[in-house]
This record gives C-alpha cells, structure tokens and sequence, in this order.
C-alpha cells in the first residue's frame, strides 16, 4: 500500500528540501518505489538538491494541467532506478494548482510508488495546505531554535484540521525532525534539547539530524546526503529516520561525525 | 564580568523553552477560540437565515478575552424592510 508522506515546517530554511531527499533517497535504498514531489511552485529546489535541475522538461502543473502525462514529468534518478522526481514548475503561478489537479495526480502516484514524499512550501498559505492536503503521514521538520518551534507548533494544528484524513475525523500521524541539532551546545544550555522540544510540540520523535558540514556538501554537488555521504552522522540519522517511517524499531542515537575538533576535545564532546 | 565567566557560557535554552511554553499556550487558545467564533456566526446565521432573508456579512462575532472572563459580542444588522421567509 502506498504512503503520501509530507515535509512541512511552516518555517523557511530548516531543511525541509534537503530532509525531503536524504528521505527519499534512503527509502528507495529500502527497496521502495519513491517519487520526492516539489510544491514549492516558483521557488523550486528540489531538483537543484537532487541533482537534475537540468533534466527538467514538464513539471507538476504541467500535469495538473493537463498539458503532459505524469511520465513525462517524472525525472529518474540516475544514482538511484527506483527513486523519481515530480519538480515544481519555476516560472507559473502558484494558483495554477488546482486542488482537484492536484488531487488526481496524488491518485496517480499512489498507483506507481510505495512512498510519495512531498517538499512544502514555507508559510501557511494555499501551498502548503495542497502539499499536506492528501498526506497520510506528515514530518515536521525543526530546528532547536525558538521560531522554528512555534511555527511548527502551528503547522501540528494545520495538519490535525486541514487535511483530508482529518477532516475525516482520522487522526494525523506526524512526526517531528530535529534538524540541525548539536549535543555539545544543548549540553551546555545554549540550544534547545531534544527532550525540551518533544515537550513543548507533544508528538514522536522520529529523528534527530546533527549539525554537519556533509549536508551543505551533498546539496553542493547535488545529491541527497544519504547517497552523497552514507556513512556521515546526518546521512546515519536520515536512514534511521526512514527505517521509523516503515515502522521498524530503531534506537534513538545522536550521531556525531568522527573527526572530533580541538574545541570538542576541550570541551568533553562526546561521540554518542 | 571576570575570566571565569569566559568558561561559563550563558544558559539561554532553559530562557527559550519557559517563553515559549507561556506563548505557545496562549496561541493554542486563541487559535481554538477563532474556530469557535467561526463555528458560532456560522449557526447563528443559519438561524436567522430560516426566517429573515439577511445578507451573510450582516453577522458579525467578536470575542473579546480578559482575565477573569471573556464576552462574545454579536452584531445582527438586519436590512430593511425586514423581508421575513415563508414559514
């Protein structure tokens, strides 16, 4: 049975497109038939992180539209047979999404992919709303970082009132990331920790993404960090992450990078 | 502020989780209290709309919230002359 996953924040800048294809790409690694799907229609960047911003011919209104089939729209990985991408369009307006069009293509997916995951859009406006509308499962993605943490605390009550599952009065899965987390800063006060972030948003914890140079590296060269550097820390807490998602019991760790610092020495940051 | 203070650093994370708690709590009650002003001027319009024909931006509901206790305030304008509906 196939699964609609949404990546949502409400937040702009805390990963949620990197998030979107370290995710796909470890699901697919599973063995699963993935499509990442952008709505962010104008601002697309999905295709630039996964490294097909060339190979961009139709794009999610175009099917919508009507104007080409989802096939065409549909861009293989070239690392990864089974992982597909479903890019926003860059120039059309965002009002070209239609709630029923994007309900249909939703439909298609689900016929051809065991994972349909969808980028969000920033904000709380029409396109986020059609990004988690037809989700089954939502990741909300956050940083250890005051803003971030109440406009997540927003997007939980969007996705319990606005998608068709709770409108149905089904109740929501979400699940929270927490992204850009470092250990040796919560230790010594000056980040949020994980536990006081599960308790201020009440909902399970599906993985904590260290702070780590091999994310910006992987979106450098264009590839999601779990294919660009599988053994890096994130790229292990993104793989754990996606196991979770199909429901496997993982241990909850915080990776950390091996290459240990002077100051991270000094400091007695451990390698958990 | 002396050199141990350098060695020290400030803890400002136990500062964000009190304030946002505290926001957080009062933003939860005022979004829920939107829906229910919503949820209110929906069904008084619907009464009101099965005996006098009445324009749907003629039913204003406010929420005002205080301390102690809060008052709901509905506005009905009705358009004359007052056009009542077919029993």
């Amino acid at each position: 049975m196939s699964q609609v996953l949404v990546v949502t924040s409400g937040k702009g800048g805390v990963g949620k497109t990197t998030s979107t294809a370290a995710l796909g790409a470890a699901l697919a690694l599973g063995g699963n038939r993935v499509a990442v799907v952008d709505f962010d229609v104008g601002l697309r960047n999905l295709d630039l992180v996964m490294g097909a911003e060339r190979r961009v011919v139709y794009d999610l209104i175009n099917v919508v539209q009507g104007e080409a089939k989802l096939q065409q729209a549909l861009i293989r990985d070239k690392r990864l047979e089974t992982l597909y991408l479903l890019p926003a369009s860059q120039t059309r307006d965002k009002d070209a999404l239609t709630s029923e069009g994007v309900a249909r293509v939703m439909e298609e997916l689900r016929d051809s992919f065991d994972w349909i995951v969808c980028d969000s859009p920033a904000g709380i406006e029409r396109g986020a709303l059609l990004a988690m509308r037809h989700a089954d499962v939502a990741v909300v993605v956050t940083n250890p970082e005051v803003s971030s943490v109440r406009d997540s605390d927003r997007i939980i009550g969007m996705l319990d009132a606005k998608t068709e599952k709770a409108e149905r009065g089904d109740y929501m899965e979400k699940h929270l990331l927490l992204t850009r987390y470092d250990a040796a800063r919560a230790e010594r006060g000056q980040m949020l920790k994980v536990d006081d972030v599960l308790e201020i948003l009440s909902i399970p914890l599906l993985g904590i993404i260290p702070e780590s140079d091999a994310v910006l590296n992987a979106s450098n060269v264009g590839s999601p960090v779990t294919l660009a550097a599988a053994e890096s820390a994130p790229a292990r807490a993104y793989l754990d992450a996606a196991r979770r998602l199909e429901g496997d019991v993982v241990p909850m760790i915080i990776p950390a990078d091996k290459r240990v610092g002077l100051m991270g020495k000094l400091f007695g940051r451990r390698a958990a | 502020m002396t050199i141990f203070d350098f060695f020290r650093p400030t803890r400002s994370a136990p500062v964000a989780r009190d304030r946002l708690q505290i926001l957080l709590q009062h933003e939860r009650v005022s979004a829920g209290a939107s829906d229910l002003v919503a949820i209110l001027r929906e069904e008084i319009l619907a009464v009101i709309s099965r005996h006098v024909d009445i324009p749907s931006d003629k039913v204003q509901v406010k929420m005002q919230r205080d301390e102690a206790v809060s008052t709901l305030e509905v506005e009905i304008e009705l358009p004359n002359p007052i056009r009542r509906r077919a029993a």
